[in-house]
């Protein structure tokens, strides 16, 4: 269960694998259409996390600048 | 005598005259300032510094505490143009003056470069600025460090570049002062604490626009050695285009701008959306040609020699039965033909031999043992025999 949850970045990287894999045809039929579906299921996901992302900012406080304040 | 009495009032010991000399000399010049060259400069083991000032004619000794010497943003060296500022001070112990130095500047932009060449060219010699030693940096950051200050408009930009370029990535900012006393020691400190968290995937340093002076910080030597021993990558933006620091030299990469550092820093969100679109349809097409090609291979094999001998073999197999069928047919009809010829020459035979018809004429047919007598050396007297006429057999 833990593999399925994958990081924005671990999808990428998926992807790309899939992308060669399908681009080079070197697996056999069934195979292709496993990964044909697990990219574009990623595709997809990777698409909505990226396009509904939203910037996020954490302040790291330093003794120095509490002094300072 | 009166000579002598009136000599003998205006005699000082040496501590009294020294006493005046002090009280004269520190109370005339307070709070002075005064240009010129560093000679004899050294740092005491204590912390504190003695060094020479001096200028083509004469030369004064200097001390700085070292209370006042930690606020001081370069190392002096033999030679560098200086503007003390402090107190001349009398040390009665050795009769001399010196100035209490309070604090010390580089005399002009031009003795501000001269230092930053000297140390820039020193680390460049102790390999800090080594190309083979810069890290990568990565691609796709998770967090990205800022050391900047917080309510600067450079950190302003460099939030709206996340923002736009990719907004998955999470900022943790440690903020700092960018420039005056004491920015140099927040800045390593910074550098430092975002450093150890180990989470990072990349720190920027950076700070907007300004006078060489603004930018100092950013060529002092203990920032130049935090960021040398930081394992995560960094990338330094300081000032404008022009500005180059001994910070960039050091730093794993150099962006010309705060903003350009996070542009740096970031990957496209519209390239890697176009990147994706281009994979949904590359990837549909491509399992389309593989569905295709496997396709015509099907085909091609139905339509190869090997599927087709099927059909030859059988029909060859047809024709061999046909054959033999029809040999078979042939055969067993001369067989037929001949059996008919036969009984039907027979047939003619014995209507021309027909026994009856010769007995009606009055011949008359001998038998022995149930056979035809045809001769007469034949016949055993012997024997029973019967004679067969046309309309009745009799024996005898």
């Amino acid at each position: 269960m833990t593999a399925k949850k994958k990081t924005f970045e671990d999808s990428l990287v998926r992807l790309k694998e899939i992308s060669d894999l399908l681009e080079t045809n070197e697996v056999g039929l069934d195979e292709s259409i496993k990964l044909y579906e697990e990219g574009v299921k990623l595709a997809k996901e990777c698409y909505k996390t990226l396009s509904e992302a939203e910037l996020k900012i954490e302040k790291m406080k330093s003794e120095l600048e509490n002094n300072i304040e | 005598m009166d000579l002598f009495v009136g000599e003998e009032k205006n005699i000082y010991s040496v501590s009294q005259i020294t006493g005046s000399i002090k009280r004269l000399l520190e109370s005339s010049f307070g709070g002075i300032k005064i240009v010129g060259e560093i000679s004899n400069f050294k740092p005491h083991f204590s912390g504190h510094w003695y060094f020479t000032l001096k200028d083509a004619d004469a030369q004064i000794s200097c001390t700085m505490w070292k209370s006042n010497n930690t606020r001081v943003r370069f190392t002096p060296e033999d030679g560098m143009r200086v503007v003390v500022s402090g107190n001349i001070t009398v040390y009665p112990p050795r009769g001399n003056y010196q100035i209490d130095v309070k604090t010390i500047n580089l005399d002009g932009v031009g003795e501000l470069q001269a230092a930053f060449e000297r140390l820039k060219r020193r680390l460049a010699e102790e390999g800090l600025f080594d190309e083979a030693l810069k890290k990568a940096i990565p691609k796709l950051p998770k967090k990205i460090g800022v050391v900047t200050a917080i309510d600067s408009a450079a950190f302003r930009d460099m939030i709206s570049v996340a923002k736009r370029r990719y907004p998955l990535v999470r900022l943790v900012v440690a903020s700092s002062r960018v420039q005056g006393d004491g920015a140099a020691e927040e800045i390593v400190q910074n550098i430092n604490l975002l450093d150890k968290r180990g989470d990072l995937d990349v720190i920027i340093i950076g700070r907007g626009g300004g006078s060489l002076e603004d930018l100092w910080a950013f060529n002092e030597e203990i920032v130049a050695r935090a960021i040398y021993a930081a394992n995560t990558p960094i990338i330094s933006g300081v000032g404008h285009e022009i500005d180059f620091t001994i910070a960039d030299f050091v730093a794993d990469l150099r962006a010309p701008t705060p903003t350009a550092a996070m542009e740096l820093a970031t990957p496209d969100k519209e390239k890697i959306l176009t990147w994706l679109d281009d994979f949904l349809i590359s990837s549909s097409n491509n399992i389309n040609s593989i569905i295709s090609n496997l396709k015509d291979t099907v085909f091609e094999l139905i339509n190869s020699y090997g599927f087709k001998s099927y059909d030859y073999i059988l029909n060859n197999f047809k024709q061999d039965l046909d054959n033999y069928i029809f040999r078979i047919e042939n055969n067993l009809d001369k067989k037929i033909k001949k059996e008919k010829n036969e009984v039907e020459l027979q047939r003619n035979i014995l209507e021309a031999f027909n026994v009856d018809k010769i007995l009606q004429r009055g011949f008359a047919l001998v038998i022995q043992n149930n056979k035809v007598i045809t001769r007469a050396k034949k016949y055993n007297k012997n024997e029973k025999t019967k004679i067969k006429f046309y309309d009745k057999e009799i024996e005898i």
